[in-house]
């Protein structure tokens, strides 16, 4: 039938300026521009445009100007553009309406109402740059208490320690399964992890065999619902094994590739036949209660030896802090918490923009009830689910996180511009698509520089912000909300997170 | 008690920050002297603090009640309803031997005295209930606590045996005065601190030392993870109550050294441990020790400025940050063993040492009664 | 605590009157002064030093010191001034001399925290150890200790066309020695420690971008700050460390040929902006 739709986005071409060199038009997957020889003209079909940007950077001469294209309804402030356009676009097909990255409605972020401390005549700000400066972090469980006997030459330690796992910073990359990313967007995300000495996580897709060798002492396998391509050899070739349960962008439902981007190293890699649809079931099928979570986080421990922490990842809801001592009770070194803003592939808009709660409200009411009930060493948290900055990533372990996931961030270093058509398999940036033709248009080794930059560089702004604060270790940060003050919360929020308001 | 305490960490009360003029001293044959040397020295660092605090640690100052409990508890305001309910309190849960108000010199003008009391106390033998099988120093802990959190304006400032603290608002100088600690009192370890508050000034509970059963503690510094060192100790049940970052030092100590049984030299490596630059150039073994200590007890790591002086019995350690942000110097002459924040202070009441030094960031300096342990730490030190 | 204290004076309290001081404490002859410092106040010892100086003396000497601060600081005279020299029986109290201009400063004892800290001219000979961060912001003078030093000793010490600061250490330092330093001459003589010992100073020389360090004796990689570039010594440095080692044997009655007969290194900073490309612009 006729669509009704309105087109998402305009753009705009300067004719002094175009050269019809036709970048544009080889770059453009959603096929928006043509080249008229005759006419020695490019015309432009403004309905496929998904506003990735891609034509504007490319251009030469600077032409093109690609914009949202405004209301064009009587505005109103109940019945907006999205709904409206949403609607029709129901009316048509009859479908669920799926979108990609993660949540995009305007519910308050608590990062940007949170400030931190500095510190000032009665304790020195530590420079950085010129005295250590400590970021170290081991995830995993740590025992109780240790245990000391003296020696002829020293101490021996007597209690055995959990396997825990050091990062020489904070921040780890984010689960982003090969099969919803494209094969060098994966193999970059494991490099600059290689690089750094930090983690990546293989998310759902498995991680192919001869990655395995090579990149395995930095990566984190996850078991996820849909079990693609977990078998024992890929356990053991990981330093920490996660179960998925939930993911943030979407809590209650399975992971979705769709059969188009399953190709041939995809089948490989998940061990299911080339085109068919990757889907993962919404719960895992052997979980249908905490007691059998605990007896699979055994399953894996036994599988791997006991060498490697277990972690779980849930999405943040309603009633975290409850499931994540039930989590860690069961067995759990490392519990993940996913906040709504967390990113994904494909979700069904409706599940995306509607279901969870905020990363910051989730981790606070988590780390406080853990720690009310005693039991906060028995795992690490770390935190995922829109962390767009190093401030985000210190004030996220200021309110109990051992380490943070950083997902979309590292898209966007890719070159992501978050136009929410990940699904569709026409991402131009070739990031998650896995049309070979527009892979070629990632080179692994400089988005693997990029990545490793903006970890440095992010890396570098914690040290400085810990300085800061007159801290040099950043296990002094964790959890010590005396460091925040809140600014334009209520009551309620700040209660919830912790944190006194400023000037309190 | 503890869903009470807190609903949110948001209304827990500020902290104390604080510079100070720390000083101590200790013979090690266990031979009692009395406050002269003190109260000197700290008088030579008066200008370390500010008039609005100082307090002492003494040891040893009760030979013929030292199988006793002694509880200093302040009533602040004089509030005599809170003293009523202490001592109802403190009956039903132990034998009192005997009480008495701290003798006090009505002479000396101090600010807005409280009413400092001292009871001698003994558990039962046979405790009652849930309590039967805890030891008589744990039971002390929870009462203590108790008496801190739920009694309002009573605090108690020391509980252990044959051990006193004696503090308050004013120039440490005046607080011996007022508790005419030269003229009545003879210990064989003495601590001594001189307060320069920020945030709470005049309240007699907040200053120096910091005392729960036989450790007291006195800090210089500021304490910028007390954050994350106090909620690690409420997750062990031990609450601070009193407005002062020194708090969690004192509560730290007693949970590694009392109840997990961590021997002190261990102690002052989780306090201020080394960098791990340092840890990857140290043996095998001493990394495994390290790297265990940091991991295990990374919330207990005392980050910013700080020199602390822990004492309980036999025993008196001197320790500063990692990166040695605030000072300390040791001393000895004979028997005498002398910890302070400035050179001058230990020469002003002893100017022929025979030695003197200065550990680097880290390393504590340990002086035990009847021996030359605290000679160990001057091979690393200038 | 609602009480409202009032502000209490911690380091004013109780000043006695410079004139009765002059007569209780000190005693002037000639061109000489002698002050009786014991149980006098910080200020009340300044006071009596710069009443000698502004009578005239040329040498004063302060006995039973115990911890007084910032001696030497108040001699300061716009109108040009004689140099005088002070000598401290025995243990100076912190930030010894002090923003000094000009005169010479004599220990027989240790010091504590801060010495010559900011010293724009003059001399500070120390018969013993000093604290932390001593010889901090200097801009010129010398500064001589016998024994070792503790943390950051030559932080930031600066020079600037004809004024070169210098510190010699005859012992060994703690760490963060010369951290940030910006110009200047600090020679280390590890004379304390055993052969073959190294110092001990870890991030030696972090965030040096001036400045020259000469080390006697021997450090590990390990111990240098990234800034740090380690070289041989050549003539101009041999005269350099000549001079200034043989005004220290003088000081201390030691012999400057032992001393210089062992190996010395120069640890120089490898850029003058070695943060340039650590930011984004």
């Amino acid at each position: 039938m006729y669509s009704f739709q309105l087109p998402e986005f305009m753009i705009e071409r300067a004719a002094d300026r175009c050269i019809r060199c036709r970048v544009c038009e080889r770059q453009c997957a959603n096929q928006v521009y043509s080249y008229d020889a005759e006419l020695d003209r490019m015309f432009i079909e403004e309905k496929n445009c998904v506003g990735c940007q891609r034509c504007v950077v490319l251009c030469p001469t600077l032409a093109l100007n690609v914009r949202p294209r405004t209301s064009d309804y009587r505005p109103n402030a109940s019945w907006t553009r999205d709904k409206m356009q949403n609607l029709k676009k129901q009316a048509e097909t009859g479908g669920v309406i799926l979108t990609g990255s993660g949540n995009d409605k305007p519910y308050r972020i608590y990062w940007d109402h949170l400030v931190l401390n500095a510190s000032q005549v009665t304790n020195p700000s530590i420079d950085p740059l010129r005295e250590p400066m400590e970021l170290k972090t081991y995830l995993g469980r740590k025992p109780d208490a240790v245990k000391i006997t003296r020696c002829a030459d020293g101490f021996d330690v007597e209690t055995e320690s959990f396997p825990n796992v050091a990062i020489p910073t904070p921040l780890v990359f984010s689960a982003m399964s090969y099969g919803a990313i494209s094969y060098p967007a994966y193999l970059s995300l494991a490099a600059a992890a290689k690089e750094l000495g930090t983690l990546f996580n293989t998310g759902e897709g498995g991680l192919p065999e001869h990655m395995r060798r090579e990149f395995g002492g930095n990566a984190i396998v996850q078991c996820a619902s849909g079990r693609f391509g977990v078998d024992a050899d890929y356990l053991n070739n990981s330093q920490i094994v996660e179960i998925k349960i939930g993911q943030g962008a979407k809590p209650g439902i399975g992971g979705h590739l769709p059969g188009e981007k399953v190709l041939a190293n995809i089948s490989e890699t998940r061990m299911i036949p080339i085109g068919t649809d990757a889907l993962s079931p919404a719960p895992q099928h052997d979980i249908y209660s905490i007691e059998d979570l605990s007896m699979l986080i055994y399953a894996l421990k036994e599988a791997t030896n006991y060498a490697k922490p277990v972690s779980v990842k849930i999405a943040a809801v309603h009633n975290v802090a409850a499931i994540a001592s039930g989590i860690v009770r069961a067995g759990a070194d490392i519990v993940a918490i996913d906040g709504f803003r967390g990113g994904t592939g494909a979700a069904p808009q409706a599940t995306r923009d509607n279901v969870g709660i905020p990363l910051e409200l989730a981790l606070a009411a988590v780390d406080k009830r853990l720690r009310e009930e005693g039991i906060r060493n028995k795992c690490s948290i770390m935190a995922a689910g829109g962390i767009r900055c190093s401030a985000d990533a210190i004030k996220a372990i200021a309110l109990g996180a051992d380490g943070v996931y950083v997902g979309t961030a590292a898209l966007i270093a890719m070159g992501c511009t978050l136009c929410q058509k990940c699904y569709t398999g026409k991402c131009n940036w070739g990031i998650t698509t896995q049309d070979p033709f527009l892979i070629k248009r990632l080179n692994p080794e400089l988005t693997t520089q990029r990545l490793v930059n903006l970890m440095r560089a992010w890396s570098h702004e914690i040290q400085e912000m810990l300085g800061g604060m007159g801290i040099n270790a950043i296990e002094s940060l964790r959890g010590n909300r005396d460091h925040l003050r809140g600014i334009g919360l209520e009551d309620w929020e700040l209660n919830v997170l912790g944190v006194k308001g400023a000037g309190e | 008690m503890r869903q009470q305490y807190h609903q949110s960490e948001r209304f827990t009360p500020d902290k104390e920050m604080q510079a100070c003029g720390l000083f101590g001293v200790m013979d090690t044959t266990g031979k009692r002297f009395g406050g002269d040397m003190a109260i000197k020295a700290i008088k030579n660092m008066k200008v370390r603090g500010n008039g609005l605090g100082g307090g002492f640690g003494v040891y040893g100052i009760y030979p013929d009640y030292q199988e006793y409990y002694a509880f200093h508890v302040m009533y602040q305001d004089r509030n005599q309803a809170a003293k009523r309910m202490v001592e109802e309190y403190l009956k039903q849960n132990f034998y009192v031997i005997y009480d008495e108000e701290i003798p006090t010199d009505p002479g000396v003008n101090v600010f807005q005295p409280p009413l400092v009391w001292r009871y001698f106390v003994s558990p039962p033998p046979r405790k009652k209930g849930a309590e039967e099988h805890l030891t008589d120093d744990e039971y002390v802990v929870n009462k203590v606590m108790f008496v801190n959190i739920n009694i309002e304006d009573a605090y108690v400032f020391s509980s252990g045996k044959n051990v006193g603290v004696f503090k308050g608002v004013g120039f440490p100088e005046e607080v011996a005065a007022y508790f005419m600690l030269d003229k009545l009192y003879q210990g064989y370890l003495w601590t001594v601190h001189s307060r320069f508050p920020t945030n709470t000034p005049g309240w007699w509970g907040g200053a120096h030392p910091f005392g729960i059963l036989d450790w007291t503690v006195v800090h210089n510094g500021e304490i910028s993870s007390y954050g994350t060192n106090r909620r690690f100790l409420a997750m062990h049940d031990y609450y601070c109550t009193l407005y002062t970052d020194t708090e969690v030092v004192a509560y730290a100590v007693d949970l590694l050294m009392r109840k997990q049984g961590l021997p002190i030299e261990v102690l002052s490596k989780i306090f201020a441990p080394p960098l791990w630059d340092a840890i990857k150039l140290m043996s095998a073994k001493e990394q495994k020790l390290y790297t265990t200590l940091r991991m295990v007890y990374a919330p207990l790591m005392l980050n910013g400025p700080f020199t602390i002086i822990v004492s309980h019995h036999n025993e008196m350690i001197g320790l500063t940050d990692r990166i040695r942000l605030r000072p300390i110097t040791a001393g000895a002459k004979g028997d005498l063993v002398f910890l302070s924040s400035e050179e001058g202070a230990i020469r002003a009441v002893c100017p022929d040492l025979d030695m003197v030094w200065t550990p680097p960031g880290g390393e504590p300096v340990i002086v035990r009664l009847n021996s030359k342990d605290h000679l160990l730490s001057t091979n690393k030190s200038i | 605590m609602q009480i409202k204290f009032g502000y209490r004076d911690n380091f004013l309290y109780e000043i006695r009157p410079t004139g009765v001081l002059c007569s209780e404490c000190m005693s002037i002859d000639a061109d000489k002064a002698v002050i009786e410092a014991r149980d006098l106040k910080h200020k009340e010892v300044n006071d009596l030093c710069r009443e000698a100086v502004l009578s005239g003396v040329s040498k004063i000497t302060i006995n039973n010191v115990f911890g007084q601060r910032y001696i030497g600081t108040r001699l300061y005279n716009p109108t040009g001034q004689h140099k005088v020299t002070i000598t401290i029986n025995n243990f100076p109290g912190n930030d010894l001399g002090i923003f000094l201009d000009g005169h010479r400063i004599i220990v027989n004892g240790n010091a504590q925290d801060g010495v010559g800290n900011t010293m724009n001219e003059g001399e500070i000979i120390v018969h013993g150890r000093a604290g932390d961060v001593a010889a901090m912001a200097m801009r010129g003078g010398k500064i001589f200790v016998r024994d070792n030093v503790g943390y950051r000793a030559a932080i930031h010490m600066k020079e600037y066309r004809d004024k070169l600061p210098v510190l010699v250490i005859g012992g060994t330092a703690q760490d963060f020695m010369g951290e940030y330093l910006a110009g200047g001459v600090v020679i280390m003589l590890g004379l304390g420690l055993k052969e073959n010992e190294p110092h001990r100073a870890n991030y030696i020389g972090t965030g040096m971008h001036g400045g020259v360090i000469y080390l006697r004796g021997h450090v590990e990689p390990h111990q240098l700050g990234k800034e740090v570039g380690v070289r041989e010594l050549d003539d101009h440095d041999w005269q350099v460390l000549q001079t200034h080692v043989y005004e220290y044997c003088q000081h201390f009655s030691k012999d400057p040929a032992e001393i210089l007969s062992s190996k010395f290194i120069k640890l120089l900073p490898v850029s003058k902006r070695p943060y340039g490309n650590i930011y984004a612009y």
